[in-house]
């Protein structure tokens, strides 16, 4: 890893240039792979403007994930960007201590990080804020072990198997998702005023 | 069997013109007989043994020849639940949900590693047989098993029909009723199946829990 | 080299003067709701076992009649922890888990995984590697599209195309089961090299398959590409612009049927897959029908790219000379004590990985596969990430499937063409 080495990724120099001290540091893996370091209290302001900025346009959101390092180190949450138009990577990260696990969600910016999030938050505990529907996605609803890819957490899970099997065949799946979420048994909207069709007319 | 009379006798069809109409037999082997080949799978398939529980299925393994011809997508109108693949705890009440359906006489299959001991996914969202949630008549080995494997496993459940007897019904097959979408396993049978074994036992260590000791490796310290 | 729009050999509406979109223009009095029938939404649950929803995926639907208003994917019940589990396993353990998250294309899978490890660790595989990985992809690409057309068939009420796709797909079977022991759950791929170099003729064995495959291929699309049938069923239904559909994440063929040429072996090539002669195929109106005839056509161009792969599949070493990386020969192991205490030191061991990041992705059959691999100098992963293309895919469904029928919301679930090992995970 070499800290400070020039890039051949144009956006590492305009990112510094733009944003100066949002922009921690940045790294080129020796796979040749750009690394961004953001503030995590301005990374939607600096990804929004990877997205939007005609010069680099990385609209493809390729992924959101996370890493644990152990030993009470902080979590790196890691956005992996592609530009179509341009043929570039770029990955983005925020590092966030243990202690405050929040960090604002991208999915205005992109609908991808909708779930891919979510799976954050249910893994990892990270707690996107402004994401419109953050609840567990892989793991139920009422799973209380706690989050599994923490490095804390034990392979096995924290209960015993006897007690995760209990657990397990009482919940209800017809729970998850409740008629009252989906506004069930109100009448449908009737349009004011149909559209006369065109084309479709039996000649 | 009242044949007599009627058009297949008189013309001699199958039994013949002059074959007695009627036939003496056990009545367990005539229930057993009918149960046997015309049982109608309710293919839980859920990962990669399902894939090959449809290739059994498929024109080059053809389970129809053994009066498999129905796969029965509800579970109301099945005989052997086959439960293909990895089943995770949030699947479980499914499975045991599935399972309560299916009306009696009913049977089940275990296809695979995962479905029978939890195979190598040891984790915390794994269950370890599925044998802790539903009385499993038999387990085929493999990952996944081949086709042949699972007609063969069929087999074995035929196999197991014709020795079953309808006087011995409620010590085989009866369920109580009020453990349905319970565990078949009570706490401590549970443990015992579903203890680590094998190559999970030695392997307990992840990468990154201890900071690195390798001198020339460490990650660089952050500021 | 020029890539080219999939040319419709059909009119889109082949009988003149019918439209085989819901009939909902013929009488336009008929769609007015009646006030006192019909006022109640009803809520539907398919799955999670369901043989229409390609695994254990659960859809909640609202329906207004027969039209989805709503639909909220419930996923997580084959959540079976191989990223977890990948922390406890050394790099090369591994593999035996990647095969079994996407078991429609293991060999992708595969090969994706060690790229990256080798990608952290800066390991060049040998050339014969390189272009055994490229035929293992492009098969396993066949593979993955010959049961999506099956059980997409089904789904729309064709039988025979399943009965089809599965007699090839039972010789790619055997091609497997030649080249590493097991029919879906492969493991062929070993940091460095290949689990077993390929057996003596298995490359003629997979020439006559990419001979012989072209005939069966015509027969489904003489089945399926102008069947009226298949034509109402997925014409204009589950449309997505290319816009929304960058803006999700759509990859692979499905962001192809849209339009936008984006393939990993064109704009980011691995492994001289900018030397193979193929063009990637897209879309013009990104419904079903479109995502259909773009994977139709990335089957016969992998044919092409098998024919050039075995064209130019060279002599040599298939592993790399490395004894750090490289297990000695069974033989050695056998016949000198030293061979012997270096397997089993490196069984042991393990091979150590920089402690770094590496982010490397292949085109996968059903898009972007990337994997995301941390190392911290020892030898097993701090975090082995699978970037999932069919999760991101199938994140769209709500949005693809609002204001349609019930019946069309199957036929949008089985034209993403999901596995759910994968997206569960």
């Amino acid at each position: 890893m070499s800290d400070g080495a020039t890039s051949s990724n144009p956006s590492v120099g305009a990112l510094n240039a733009r944003f100066g001290d949002a922009v921690q540091r940045t790294e080129i893996t020796s796979a040749g792979q750009d690394v961004v370091f953001v503030n995590p209290a301005r990374n939607t302001e600096v990804l929004g403007w990877l997205k939007d900025e005609a010069d680099h346009r990385y609209d493809l959101l390729v992924d959101v994930t996370a890493v644990d390092y152990g030993g009470g180190r902080p979590i790196e949450v890691v956005y992996q960007l592609w530009s179509i138009p341009h043929k570039r990577a770029l990955r983005v990260k925020c590092e966030l201590p243990l202690d405050a696990l929040r960090i604002e969600s991208v999915v205005s910016l992109w609908q991808t990080a909708d779930w891919l999030e979510r799976e954050v938050f249910d893994l990892f505990g990270v707690t996107f804020t402004g994401h419109p529907d953050l609840r567990r996605i892989l793991m139920p609803d009422d799973y209380e072990e706690g989050h599994p890819l923490r490095k804390d957490f034990p392979l096995r899970g924290r209960f015993s198997r006897a007690e995760q099997t209990r657990r397990a065949l009482t919940q209800d799946p017809a729970h998850y998702y409740k008629p009252e979420d989906f506004d069930v048994g109100g009448a449908p909207a009737v349009p004011d005023q149909v559209e006369p069709t065109t084309g479709s007319e039996p000649a | 069997m009242g044949l007599e009379g009627s058009p297949s006798s008189d013309q001699g069809g199958l039994i013949g013109f002059a074959a007695p109409t009627f036939l003496t037999t056990k009545i367990d082997f005539i229930v057993n007989w009918a149960r046997r080949n015309s049982l109608w799978p309710m293919p839980f398939g859920t990962a990669c043994c399902a894939i090959e529980m449809m290739a059994a299925a498929a024109s080059n393994f053809d389970l129809a020849r053994f009066g498999m011809e129905r796969m029965a997508f509800s579970p109301r109108q099945a005989d052997v639940l086959i439960c293909a693949g990895r089943v995770p705890y949030k699947l479980a009440p499914v499975l045991r949900r599935i399972w309560d359906q299916m009306p009696q006489p009913k049977w089940c299959i275990s296809m695979g590693a995962c479905a029978s001991t939890g195979g190598v996914f040891d984790t915390y969202c794994m269950v370890q047989g599925i044998d802790t949630i539903v009385p499993v008549d038999v387990y085929i080995p493999g990952c996944p098993p081949r086709p042949e494997g699972l007609i063969y496993g069929l087999m074995m459940i035929q196999e197991k029909i014709r020795g079953e007897s309808l006087s011995r019904h409620g010590e085989l097959r009866a369920e109580d009723p009020l453990l349905v979408g319970a565990p078949r396993a009570n706490a401590e049978e549970v443990a015992t199946l579903s203890g680590p074994f094998g190559n999970s036992t030695q392997q307990e260590e992840a990468g990154g829990i201890l900071p690195s000791e390798r001198p020339t490796m460490t990650r660089p310290e952050r500021g | 080299m020029a890539r080219r729009t999939v040319e419709y050999t059909v009119s889109r509406n082949p009988e003149a003067g019918m439209d085989f979109r819901p009939t909902q223009g013929l009488d336009a009095a008929v769609d007015l709701p009646e006030p006192d029938i019909g006022s109640e939404h009803m809520l539907i649950n398919i799955g999670p076992q369901h043989p229409a929803t390609h695994g254990v995926l659960r859809l909640v639907c609202e329906l207004d009649g027969e039209t989805v208003v709503k639909v909220a994917p419930d996923i997580g019940y084959l959540h079976t922890g191989f990223e977890k589990l990948g922390e406890y396993r050394t790099w090369n353990q591994i593999v035996t888990l990647t095969d079994r998250i996407d078991y429609l294309a293991p060999l992708i899978y595969n090969c994706a995984y060690v790229m990256a490890v080798e990608k952290l660790m800066g390991i060049e595989v040998t050339e014969r590697c390189r272009v055994v990985r490229v035929i293992l992809m492009e098969l396993d690409r066949i593979f993955s599209h010959l049961l999506w057309l099956g059980t997409t068939a089904i789904d729309v009420g064709a039988f025979t195309p399943f009965l089809y796709a599965f007699q090839e797909r039972e010789r790619i079977y055997t091609l497997h089961e030649s080249l590493t022991g097991a029919r879906i759950t492969t493991s062929a791929t070993r940091i460095g090299g290949m689990m077993a170099d390929l057996p003596e003729g298995w490359a003629e064995a997979v020439r006559e398959f990419c001979n012989t495959f072209p005939n069966t291929l015509e027969e489904i699309h003489q089945l399926l590409t102008t069947n009226a049938i298949h034509l109402g069923r997925t014409q204009d239904v589950g449309v997505i612009s290319a816009e929304d559909a960058v803006n999700c994440g759509f990859t692979g063929p499905n962001l192809r049927a849209t339009g936008v040429e984006y393939d990993l072996r064109k704009d980011a090539p691995y492994y001289d897959y900018e030397t193979y002669d193929f063009e990637v195929p897209v879309g013009q109106h990104g419904d079903c029908y479109d995502r259909y005839l773009v994977r139709m056509e990335e089957m016969s161009q992998s044919v092409r790219i098998l024919h050039q792969a075995l064209d130019r599949l060279p002599d040599g070493p298939i592993d790399v000379e490395d004894p750090r990386i490289t297990l000695p020969t069974k033989t050695d192991c056998m016949n000198d004590m030293e061979s012997m205490i270096h397997h089993f030191k490196l069984i042991t061991d393990g091979i150590p990985a920089p402690a770094e990041d590496c982010y490397f992705a292949v085109e996968g059959s059903k898009g972007e596969l990337g994997m995301y691999v941390v190392g911290d100098g020892g030898p097993k992963p701090v975090r082995w990430r699978i970037r999932p293309p069919s999760f991101v895919n199938l994140s769209v469904i709500a949005k693809l499937a609002e204001g349609h029928m019930l019946s069309d919301l199957i036929m949008i679930n089985a034209s993403l063409d999901i596995v759910l090992g994968e997206i569960d995970r």
